[in-house]
């Protein structure tokens, strides 16, 4: 039996159509939009201006506020002008239009393609080179990754957990990323145990991926303390909690965060960006991200420099097709649906799906029917329906008290739902609020 | 750009689950009891399960039309099993006015009063059913010999194993024969063995899972094995239970009505051991000989409070750190 997360959980159709497609890097493009935030957190101070010649690898925007991270051009030219850019969320932000000329980097980056195993920086220094990077979590959530690495006072690290899994859905950019950079990984594995001083670390593979699973397993043998777990396939065993209970048996209890196990967790893109930082000298200035959907006429993973329009990597992948209703940034699951794809690449954008309108548009919600699937599905324990009726008649308390805030918004219950209600539309809604409530009581 | 994009929150895809598709899955369940329905009481099965889901679709229809003054959503498919499940539960040769009536009760009182699918506490076909059997118990409890027995000794009418368990037990049919189903009794409820075939279909579709129908058989079997046990009298006998009167066609279609059941699989369980205690204490010590529907009604309003308390585990509850 593989192994897997105790409660709940479903298993989308996979649709990996990109799965096996090698890592193409796309031309650098004409001009690039570099958002000032691109992780959660404080946005980045500017410290460019209109006119200023950047190359690779210079600094435009600095962090500001202790969960923040650093942000660098990607690619050489003229900062053109700073301003609004839409995001994935739809909302306005500032970012640096940078006109690119040539492709000049900086100095100190290297660029070979020589793997450098050796590091004989000390744990202190290695967090600084990954703070200085600005790197962070590239599975979505874009956590800054330094901050990740410093465990709360009194708290320590007993296992570093590697996410491999990539459970969404149509998703295969780290899958690719497994083949292709393995050694590179595992380096980057080794580094993140010396910052975090811990003896073990596990890397969790969804069995889909058979492939990443072999190579890693062979691989890992000449790395002490490495394992190689292949994992069920199961939505959503890539979830932080989920991904620790799967490996470990131990559970994060509510409102606290996974080194309260002793576990930190590292996704696979993230542990590659922290080898470029720390053996390259290469901040993260460029990502994988996987272009699909059943109907892309070439579904691909492509490297994109951070800031180049998604228009440029759908058309790498052929183009939008006549039927297409939603462009998501990010997976069928999590993923954010676009307005508009005349938006950049960022630091978390680990995919774009097209799907085509047919299977874009919602059907009418029908009266729940009780048939309490989404209890059965929720990997969280929790009951969405009654959630969902809370929020409806904003019973704010009773919400609070069924552990609205333990949600972790992976759509399990949505994606069940026979009667097509909008589970966690509500519920999400209902989160904010409760979460708005405690903090004002905490106050 | 020229083309409008469709932006909603996440999740952008669904598993395709609808609620048409449970109920298409509960009637090809049901199939294989409606066969030896057939086989057993020939044209009046025929009839009275199309009358009856004929009087379910229709007076649904008129009432959410006319009287709720909504669209009704017959092609949810949820009357045309409420309308099977009543036929079903009443003897082959019902007056068709007797069916009509409770059509009418399990559709327009036990259903749309709480609002339609969904909202009702009741399960409509049981409560239909025991709405028949109090107002016309003669009618509701004369059943008419099956086709097998008639051509074999000529009788037009017989008793139901449970109502011989109770009166005279030494008169009883060969277990073999009440598992296929050949006994007298209501429309579908005679063959255990085709309703434990609705069964797997059920479980392998993953309409239902095993938590109720297991309990309740289970909790039957356990009852009365133990009074077998302490004294071997045929009416304590755990198999003749099992296989007889409704129990099997209420443990699997009828207790699992989603509207009325527990959501969590802990809820499930204590519904299910609840309808099994009850259907065997209203059978051995009770005024009728079949207690699986009055066992289920008064679960079905045990529900809400079953449902609140049993939440479902949560993550991270009963830690373990190893």
């Amino acid at each position: 039996m593989l192994k897997s997360f105790r409660i709940g959980g479903i298993h989308p159709k996979e649709n990996k159509f990109s799965a096996g497609m090698a890592i193409q890097s796309i031309a650098v493009p004409a001009q690039v939009m570099i958002p000032l935030s691109q992780h959660i957190g404080a946005p980045c101070q500017p410290v460019v201006k209109k006119g200023d010649k950047v190359k690779v690898g210079t600094l435009l925007g600095k962090s500001v506020g202790f969960v923040s991270a650093h942000i660098h051009s990607s690619v050489s030219g003229t900062v053109l002008k700073i301003d609004k850019v839409l995001d994935a969320s739809g909302y306005k932000r500032d970012a640096v239009f940078i006109k690119v000329e040539e492709d000049e980097w900086e100095e100190q980056i290297d660029r070979s393609e020589a793997l450098v195993t050796e590091c004989s920086l000390t744990p202190k220094e290695i967090l600084e080179k990954i703070a200085a990077a600005g790197i962070v979590g590239m599975g979505g959530a874009t956590f800054p990754t330094h901050v990740k690495l410093t465990p709360p006072p009194g708290m320590k690290a007993e296992i570093l957990i590697i996410n491999g899994v990539e459970c969404e859905p149509y998703l295969t950019s780290d899958h690719q990323l497994m083949m292709e950079r393995s050694d590179e990984i595992l380096v980057g594995i080794t580094l993140v145990m010396r910052v975090l001083n811990v003896p073990r670390a596990i890397i969790g593979i969804e069995n889909n991926k058979k492939d990443a699973v072999a190579r890693f397993t062979q691989k890992a043998k000449a790395f002490p303390g490495i394992e190689v777990q292949p994992l069920k396939v199961q939505y959503p065993q890539g979830g932080e909690k989920q991904l620790i209970d799967a490996l470990t048996g131990r559970q994060v209890p509510s409102g606290s965060l996974p080194i309260s196990v002793g576990a930190v967790v590292q996704n696979v893109g993230t542990i590659f960006a922290i080898y470029e930082a720390v053996q390259k000298n290469k901040p993260l200035v460029e990502r994988v991200v996987s272009v699909t959907g059943k109907e892309v006429p070439r579904p691909c993973n492509l490297r994109a420099r951070i800031g180049t329009s998604l228009t440029i990597l759908i058309d790498a992948a052929g183009g939008l097709p006549e039927s297409t209703g939603k462009v998501i940034s990010g997976g069928p699951m999590m993923g954010k649906a676009l307005a508009s794809v005349e938006i950049p690449v960022t630091k978390g954008t680990s995919g774009i799906l097209i799907l085509p309108t047919l299977e874009a548009k919602r059907k009418a919600m029908k009266d729940c029917i009780r048939c309490g699937k989404c209890v059965q599905v929720c990997p969280m324990g929790l009951n969405p329906t009654l959630l969902m009726t809370l929020t409806e008649y904003e019973v704010w308390d009773k919400a609070e008290k069924n552990a609205i805030t333990d949600c972790i918004e992976c759509g399990s219950c949505s994606y069940s739902c026979p009667a097509d209600r909008p589970l966690l539309d509500y519920i999400r809604l209902g989160k904010g609020k409760v979460s708005n409530i405690i903090r004002a009581r905490k106050n | 750009m020229e083309q409008k994009l469709i932006v909603s929150p996440s999740p952008h895809i669904h598993s395709g689950d609808t609620i048409q598709r449970n109920m298409v899955a509960v009637l090809i369940a049901l199939i294989p009891a409606f066969l030896v329905a057939l086989y057993t009481f020939r044209l009046d099965a025929l009839l009275v399960t199309a009358l009856s889901i004929l009087f379910c679709i229709g007076f649904e229809y008129l009432i959410v039309r006319f009287v709720m003054k909504k669209e009704p959503s017959i092609l949810d498919g949820s009357a045309i099993i409420t309308g099977v499940l009543l036929a079903f539960n009443v003897p082959s040769g019902l007056p068709v006015w007797i069916l009509a009536l409770g059509a009418l009760f399990a559709i327009g009182v036990v259903k749309l009063t709480f609002g339609g699918l969904g909202n009702n506490i009741f399960n409509p076909a049981i409560a239909g059913r025991i709405f028949l059997l109090i107002s016309f118990p003669a009618q509701m409890t004369s059943w008419p010999a099956t086709a097998l027995a008639e051509s074999a000794t000529d009788a037009v009418s017989s008793a139901t194993v449970l109502g011989l368990l109770k009166h005279s037990p030494e008169t009883l049919p060969a277990l073999q024969q009440m598992f296929l189903g050949f006994e007298a009794g209501s429309l579908g409820e005679m063959s255990a063995a085709a309703l434990l075939l609705g069964l797997a279909y059920l479980l392998w579709k993953r309409v239902i899972t095993w938590h109720i129908p297991v309990s309740i058989l289970a909790t039957v079997a356990l009852f009365t094995g133990i009074l077998f046990l302490i004294d071997p009298l045929p009416q304590y006998n755990p198999l003749i239970h099992l296989f007889s009167g409704g129990l099997m066609l209420g443990a699997v279609f009828m207790a699992t009505d989603y509207v009325t059941s527990p959501l969590t699989h802990k809820g499930m369980i204590i519904y299910g051991v609840g309808i099994g205690f009850i259907t065997v204490a209203i059978r051995l010590w009770g005024a009728y000989p079949e207690g699986i529907s009055f066992a289920i009604l008064l679960m079905n309003a045990f529900t809400p409070l079953i449902n609140s308390y049993t939440t479902p585990k949560r993550f991270g509850e009963a830690v373990k750190h190893g």
